[in-house]
């Protein structure tokens, strides 16, 4: 037996200090595991959150974008192009995310492989980082274009007559008029929408793509130190929602500018 | 009379409805579930019939349980954050911030994972009654959902809870009922009827979550459908069956919660 034996491995044997001993020793282990080279796996985790954001930042995106044709045609679209819209919101909000994120993952790599290939392309291997913002984005379109539509309708109906007397094109309507009118009352729902855009990101480990939530699973696979991983992984989503809510904050006041705050309208 | 006036009704709500163009979207719609049915593979169906049937059922039983117990964890949560003092509000509040903020998955990883590695290093947790449940997912699984259903719906009571006007409050006590039953009688039911329709979308949100549970090794109805994936090497058509089945497992809850709230009086405050 070494005559120098680490404290913690000498107290584990007897039970009375064993909690005191394993606190200690992770303690000392966490700062060690958790730091940012390479030895440690923090740096793997910043990696996987910034992946993460990348992913965020591109499905709320495509999802405005969708939401924002998504809502003009289901208030102003045929018939057709209504009920067809209604189909996509309706369907994208039953199905658990997790199964969309497969369905359309393996259906959209599929249609274009098989696009490709018809066309006498190569195959091509679709990136993940591409794939997990077209797949999130698909299903924040339709929440986006529930959100989009109702700010629409909350916009007083005279400021659109007014700009169509003015005989602005429906494009300039769109920008000058439409966007910035609705946007207050966009804000909270595209808000809230964002900070389901961080959380869903987490969906897409089980599919393989490589984020925070999966970089965290690998360093605690390796490391076998569950606890600390998960829980730090926790800690920086946290951060992430924290600091959204206030620059949420700092836009909610910009959008609203110039209207009366909510506190004396009630 | 009254009847047959409810019949002209219905069916002119009908032929509202069935426009031409709809008629021709359920044709293309019918079409593409036939070309399914026929062209694509079902002859798993009859293997893996019970199976997915019972991991419906777990399903829909993890998805009640945590449901109740979340919302019953979040009537305090509400409560506190309501009315209480700081030293309740705030617990409350950074309970509600903390499960809001973060994945569910990451809580369930973290619960499942984490805490179930660190509990086999301490012998009188080995030893106790509890042990022979704490091997098992599903107590950790119903738990992260039950603290998430908790966490929402705790912010939603909040706002239900301070929405009861103060003159039903102080009507009751006027009545002469104790705090206790103003609360029981009052205030909780009038609470529960303004949650109601917010109800409806957090259950529907929390039946999405639940295949989250198959990542820790619980077999509900997402974990079968995996399991036939990997069994048959078929891409499509469990997803798409496990799709409908959501969906259909979707509609009766909303159908259903729109029943319940039909009933409730629906002039309050």
């Amino acid at each position: 037996m070494p005559p120098t034996q680490p404290s913690a491995v000498r107290a584990s044997t007897s039970g009375a200090t064993l909690i005191d001993a394993l606190l200690s020793a992770s303690a000392a282990g966490i700062i060690e595991l958790l730091s940012p080279n390479p030895p440690g796996w923090g740096g793997t985790l910043l990696v996987g959150l910034l992946h993460s954001i990348e992913i965020a930042l591109g499905a709320t995106c495509l999802g405005l974008l969708i939401g924002t044709g998504g809502a003009y045609g289901k208030l102003y679209g045929g018939p057709v192009v209504r009920d067809l819209l209604a189909v996509y919101t309706t369907i994208v909000r039953a199905v658990p995310e997790l199964v969309l994120i497969l369905l359309l993952y393996y259906a959209g790599t599929d249609l274009i492989n098989q696009a490709l290939t018809a066309m006498g392309y190569q195959r091509v291997d679709i990136s993940g980082l591409a794939a997990g913002i077209a797949v999130l984005g698909f299903v924040q379109g339709a929440y986006s274009t529930e959100v989009i539509r109702g700010a629409i309708l909350a916009i007083p109906q005279g400021q659109i007559e007014a700009a169509r007397a003015y005989g602005m094109s429906p494009g300039l309507l769109l920008r000058r008029i439409t966007l910035p009118a609705m946007l207050p009352f966009a804000i909270p729902g595209l808000a809230n929408l964002w900070l389901i855009a961080t959380k869903d990101t987490a969906l897409l480990a089980v599919v393989g793509f490589y984020e925070l939530a999966l970089a965290t699973r690998q360093a605690a696979g390796v490391t076998k130190a569950y606890f600390t991983f998960f829980f730090a992984a926790g800690v920086l989503y946290l951060l992430l929602s924290l600091f959204s809510n206030l620059i949420i904050g700092r836009v909610e006041a910009w959008s609203r500018r110039g209207m009366p705050s909510l506190k004396e309208a009630r | 009379m009254a009847n047959e006036a409810a019949i002209i009704n219905a069916v002119a709500r009908t032929s509202l409805w069935l426009q031409p163009h709809r008629i021709v979207l359920i044709l293309i719609a019918l079409g593409l579930v036939l070309s399914a049915a026929f062209f694509m593979r079902w002859d798993w169906l009859p293997q893996y019939y019970e199976m997915g049937l019972i991991g419906i059922w777990r399903s829909l039983w993890i998805l009640a349980v945590t449901c109740v117990l979340g919302f019953l964890l979040a009537v305090p949560l509400g409560l506190a954050q309501a009315t209480g003092s700081f030293w309740f509000a705030a617990p409350a509040k950074v309970f509600c911030t903390v499960i809001r903020g973060t994945p569910l998955l990451i809580q369930l990883w973290l619960l499942y994972y984490g805490l179930g590695s660190l509990f086999p290093q301490y012998p009188w947790i080995r030893e106790s009654w509890m042990w022979p449940y704490l091997r098992q997912a599903w107590p950790y699984g119903v738990l992260a959902l039950t603290l998430s259903f908790a966490g929402y719906e705790g912010e939603v009571m909040r706002g239900a809870f301070a929405g009861v006007p103060k003159g039903q409050l102080e009507a009751a006590r006027a009545f002469g009922m104790s705090r206790w039953k103003t609360f029981r009688r009052i205030w909780l039911p009038q609470a529960i009827y303004r949650a109601l329709p917010t109800l409806t979308g957090e259950t529907v949100l929390q039946l999405k979550s639940t295949p989250l549970v198959a990542t820790i090794s619980v077999i509900d109805i997402f974990a079968v459908s995996s399991k036939v994936r990997q069994d048959t090497y078929l891409t499509y058509e469990p997803l798409l069956l496990l799709a409908l089945i959501y969906m259909t497992i979707t509609g009766i809850l909303v159908f259903a919660f729109s029943r319940i709230e039909a009933r409730i009086p629906n002039k309050i405050g």
